[in-house]
């Protein structure tokens, strides 16, 4: 530990920053292929999402220039309190927020509108960082494991009242830092066995899933014959697993599918899998409903994003040469789907080169992390990391049809104010943490 | 916090590198292995638009328009770009069509053309739907305006020579012909249309411009690398002209009919008329069809063109011919004479001549002259038999021959299709007909232009021109030059000169002086021209119509041939007027009518009355209604009964209902 302390400016990580600035450049780029034209006299054009975008990323800066400022004690003293604000702000907006296509999760002061559930995973990333950072919390305590799960999954259920999904699911992304911190091993395989089970009670019919279940259970019963014999707990959670996955396949996703979902939700999901919605699904549309169903044909949408990225090859056609992207055939073309403008103009190999910045990014992050002194300052990296990776993958996969189409956006690339400031507050504050990794934060 | 590494660190970064090369995996399938996405990107995002040229336009001799085009539009579906959600309502209302029509329309055109292709919706709209709908195009993806010419004839003269254009069939699109066209293409159906269609169409145009997702064409793609340029139609410039042709339909009103008018000198085709004709105007666009069926039905037929298809006896009109070949295989002198008293005896039945002077037929021109029938079988006897010991037969194979140089009994190759070759009488069909046994007096009639000889006007017209030059003729063509090139290469055939087989100047120079003494002072005295050397023949042909198994002699039809001037011959004309008696008296005149506005270019003053005859004339015979329809109730129960018997042949499974049912039939045949 050198004595002499190197500058603020020079303790920032470098790396960070610039993948960071290569993947604004490269949304920028693709939000211009999209919508460029050979028609455009100038590239300095005010109504264009593009010189929007540059603007947003001048206030982006600007906030992060002041995050840097910013003492990094601030960030931990203050987590609660940004979060009991956030958790208001969330509140209000679903009484308040304005209209947009159905969903009820924006908020607008004048011309200016952002959402606040884009927001709100700066402070809950925070909040969960403070609370299991705090001496006191001991997490191998149930009630402290509960606490941790009610800080991430109280803005989703506000965030799924807004009936903005997607973005309530990536709260869910919390877990895995959770999991980091100390949750058992078993969340990993509840939460991939739960995923496998609703996959499966999809697919395939009710009664002959039970029917292969059960027989699964007798069969690994059979095998662990010997075990069974001698231990009565060990029989008594094989047969809890069985009734619990039995229920959960015959209950509990018919009962969610039935009254939760919406029914575009379930078209996407369906669509995802590749089958026809079942008739006991079928929902009619909600009145006022109706103008959804023209905008929200998902099977279109994906089909649309798949000839675009499929088209592009190897190689790519080339920059400002998409057919696809550029003549608006992919729908949601700036925001979800700005991913389909990489894959159509640069092919796989831009494609691929995309990705392994993005992982570059998230490992580096995870990298910060673990390097830190403070508790605080490695689980907000997580989260960050975290939520940058369930954006990403979730994004891309249904770009690419490996999952419904749930309206996230891909970090630093898509087209809105919302999403990048919020992305970009995410990176400052890590920075601004990490450059103070010498110092223990509570 | 712990020195070692916390091992759920790598869990997670496992995590997130394997979903990574999901999506990698998934990526590199996506973009590497499925070529349907480009297929698909291309088929949504390119737009081929296809740009029809313009037709080649048509001219007259004297560079005036005959044939040209005016921009109309049909609006093309591409059933795939069609949303679900499209506002028929809207469509039917700006393109004025109900609902019902335009689900039959779709329908039609899933089933010719499936979902991918875009096919024609609705042809040649008028300009209040043109204009409807291109106000709401955009609201109408998979619908689509596309310009294309139709065609305009400048006066409604000479239909079936310029011929028409349609849309071009499914059959006709198997031919090899048509590999190049889609459905939807129009095409030359007749005439000269049909004939250099090729050349008349010019290139189409495919350019490829890319469309966003309200189907709006945009950039061109790829910079328009691929586009093709098109090649606008080659224009046609005719021998035609349009005053004289004008002309001739009008001396051709209310009769049946053709005039056919040849440059002797480049066998270029100044006039063709078939009579009745009818509004070139009427057979385009929409009303085509419905147009086509009504002239088809006309008892006249006016949509058999007489001029080339039309086989007729040509009656007196060949005896210069006769007189040719007679001459040249020297079986008679120019002196020579036959004793004609109103009638020829040489044979077992008495064939009448119209003149029984003495003297008439004193020698070759003074028979011409009076058209002696008596002479004239007598020399084509003579022909025939009087060859240094040579057969009937090798005689009448040697005559001929001179017939067919003379491009009679096959077609003369004129450059409008469907063309007739007329009937020359060889030794095999006599052979046929007598059972071999006849002799030169069985054939007799063909002297004099009766009996089974022939010709279709064109010929006649061509055998004066190969008289006029004096043993050769062109090819007759209407085409002068494609493009303004007179040596394209498909106008070379109609360039070479035909001779016709060693006659030498001489004889004909005898022939186009009794044709001259037939005008001068003989049987066509109606045809001269003031200061106009006319050489002519006229004729009278009989002839017989067949109607219900009967032979019925019919009015004789008024047949002329003629050219002029002599020394220097510009026009050599054919007229045939069906059933209206004598060649003098009506298809003299006419010929002689056009040939005076063709060589001096107008009419003289004196001869205004005949002109005014000549135009009013109704020569158009009741029974001609007649015999079409009995012509017509036959045919229909012809195929009826066909249809019937098909019928019930289908419908009986063994042979003994057959006999029966043969019997039957046999028997209602007969009643």
């Amino acid at each position: 530990m050198s004595t002499i302390r190197k500058s603020l400016f020079n303790r920032l990580d470098g790396i960070v920053l610039l993948l960071y600035i290569m993947l604004v450049s490269i949304g920028i780029l693709a939000i211009f292929s999209v919508e460029h034209r050979t028609t455009d006299t100038s590239i300095i054009m005010m109504n264009k999402s593009y010189m929007r975008q540059v603007i947003w990323l001048g206030y982006s800066l600007f906030i992060g220039f002041i995050i840097i400022l910013t003492d990094s004690k601030f960030f931990s003293s203050f987590a609660f309190l940004l979060y009991t604000i956030c958790i208001a702000v969330l509140i209000i907006t679903i009484f308040a927020g304005v209209d947009v296509k159905g969903s009820r999760s924006w908020l607008g002061i004048g011309s200016f509108r952002f959402q606040p559930g884009e927001v709100a995973k700066i402070f809950t990333s925070l909040a969960l960082a403070k609370f299991l950072s705090l001496n006191e919390t001991n997490f191998k305590k149930l009630k402290n494991r509960f606490i941790g799960a009610a800080i991430a999954l109280t803005p989703a259920l506000l965030i799924l009242m807004q009936k903005e999904t997607g973005l309530a699911l990536v709260y869910f992304t919390f877990f895995l830092v959770m999991y980091r911190e100390g949750l058992p091993n078993a969340i990993l395989l509840i939460g991939f066995g739960a995923i496998a089970l609703v996959l499966t009670s999809l697919l395939i019919d009710r009664t002959t899933l039970a029917i292969i279940l059960s027989g699964l259970t007798l069969l690994i019963g059979y095998i662990t014959r010997s075990t069974l014999k001698r231990n009565i707990g060990a029989r008594i959670i094989l047969i809890c697993v069985w009734l619990i996955a039995i229920t959960f396949s015959q209950f509990a996703v018919p009962f969610v599918f039935k009254n939760i979902l919406q029914k575009h939700q379930i078209e996407r999901i369906y669509s995802m899998i590749g089958i026809e919605v079942p008739n006991e699904y079928n929902k009619a549309f909600a009145p006022g409903d109706e103008k959804k169903e023209k905008t929200n044909s998902s099977e279109y949408n994906v089909l649309q994003s798949k000839i675009a990225i499929g088209s592009g090859g190897m190689f790519g056609k080339g920059y400002l040469n998409g057919t696809s992207t550029k003549n608006q055939f992919v729908p949601e073309q700036n925001t979800d789907f700005i991913f389909c403008a990489v894959g159509e103009q640069f092919g796989f190999v831009g494609s691929a080169a995309l990705i392994i910045i993005y992982i570059s990014l998230m490992l580096r992050i995870i990298h910060l992390g673990e390097r830190q002194r403070s508790d605080f300052t490695r689980i907000y990296a997580y989260c960050v990391a975290c939520i940058l990776f369930f954006h990403f993958a979730v994004n891309i996969s249904m770009t690419i049809g490996l999952a419904p189409v749930i309206g996230i956006t891909l970090p630093f690339i898509s087209y809105g104010g919302s999403s990048l400031l919020s992305f970009s507050i995410l990176i400052f504050i890590l920075v601004r943490l990490d450059a103070d990794r010498q110092v223990l934060i509570r | 916090m712990s020195l070692v590494a916390n091992p759920r660190r790598y869990v997670i970064s496992i995590i997130f590198i394997g979903v990574a090369i999901i999506m990698l995996l998934r990526l590199f399938f996506l973009q590497n292995f499925e070529p349907k996405y480009k297929i698909l990107a291309n088929d949504i995002a390119i737009y081929k638009k296809v740009v029809y040229p313009p037709r080649g336009v048509i001219l007259d001799r004297k560079g005036r328009t005959l044939l040209s085009n005016t921009p109309i539009y049909d609006l093309m579906i591409t059933p795939r770009n069609v949303p679900k959600t499209l506002d028929t309502a809207e469509l039917c209302a700006s393109l004025n069509i109900d609902k019902a029509t335009y689900e039959s329309i779709l329908g039609k055109v899933l089933v010719r053309n499936l979902e991918v292709r875009q096919s024609p919706f609705m042809e040649l709209l008028n300009e209040e739907q043109t204009a409807r709908f291109q106000e709401n195009a955009y609201k109408f993806p998979g619908f689509e305006l596309i310009e294309r010419n139709i065609r305009i004839y400048e006066k409604p003269i000479a239909g079936l020579m310029l011929g028409y254009i349609g849309e071009v069939s499914p059959e006709m699109l198997k031919k090899p012909r048509y590999a190049t066209y889609r459905q939807g293409d129009y095409t030359g159906l007749s005439g000269l249309e049909l004939q250099y269609e090729e050349v008349l169409r010019g290139q189409r145009g495919v350019h490829y411009l890319e469309r966003d997702k309200f189907n709006r064409p945009r950039d061109p793609y790829r910079g328009g690398e691929l586009d093709s340029q098109e090649v606008s139609g080659k224009q046609l410039e005719l021998y035609l002209d349009m005053d004289l042709q004008e002309y001739a339909e009008k001396l051709m009103a209310n009769k049946i009919g053709s005039v056919v008018a040849i440059d002797p000198q480049t066998g270029g085709i100044l006039a063709m008329v078939s009579s009745p004709t009818y509004d070139p105007n009427l057979l385009r666009g929409k009303a085509r069809s419905r147009n086509y069926a009504k002239l088809y039905r006309e008892a006249t037929r006016p949509l058999f063109n007489r001029a080339t298809q039309a086989m007729y006896p040509p009656g007196s009109t060949i005896k210069p011919f006769t007189g040719l070949v007679a001459l040249n295989v020297g079986a008679i002198t120019p002196g020579y004479g036959y004793p004609c008293h109103g009638g020829y005896g040489g044979c077992s039945r008495k064939i009448a001549c119209e003149h029984s002077d003495a003297g008439h037929s004193a020698n070759f021109r003074a028979a011409l002259a009076h058209s002696c029938n008596s002479y004239f079988c007598h020399i084509f006897r003579m022909t025939v038999d009087n060859n240094e010991g040579k057969t009937v037969k090798q005689g009448l194979q040697m005559w001929h021959d001179y017939y067919t140089s003379f491009a009679y009994g096959r077609q003369t190759g004129i450059d409008i299709p469907y063309e007739g070759k007329g009937l020359v009488p060889d030794t095999t069909l006599y052979n046929k007909m007598y059972n071999k046994s006849w002799n030169s007096c069985t054939i007799v009639f063909v002297g004099m232009g009766q009996g089974e000889l022939l010709l279709t006007p064109l010929q006649m017209a061509n055998g004066m021109c190969i008289i006029a030059n004096k043993g050769y003729y062109y090819t007759p063509h209407f085409v002068k030059s494609i493009g303004k090139n007179e040596k394209d290469t498909l106008l070379k055939k109609y360039q070479e000169k035909h001779v016709v087989l060693n006659i030498p100047d001489t004889t004909f120079t005898i022939v186009q002086q009794a044709m001259q003494d037939v005008v001068d002072h003989g049987t066509a005295g109606g045809a001269k021209i003031e200061g106009i050397t006319v050489c002519a023949k006229t004729g009278t042909a009989e002839n017989k119509a067949v109607v219900n198994g009967e032979v019925i002699k019919m009015q004789n039809h008024s047949m002329f041939v003629a050219f002029a001037p002599r020394e220097n011959p510009k026009i050599a004309i054919a007229v045939a007027i069906e059933n209206s008696g004598y060649g003098a008296t009506w298809a003299g005149p006419i010929a002689s009518l056009v040939m005076e506005k063709y060589l001096k270019d107008s009419v003289t003053y004196k001869r205004k009355a005949v002109e005014d005859k000549m135009m009013n004339a109704k020569l158009i015979n009741k029974y001609v209604y007649t015999i079409d329809s009995v012509i017509r109730l036959r045919d229909k129960m012809i195929y009826e009964a066909k249809v019937e018997r098909k019928r019930i042949k289908d419908s009986i499974s063994n042979a003994e209902d057959l006999a029966i049912y043969n019997k039957w039939i046999n028997y209602k045949l007969k009643n």
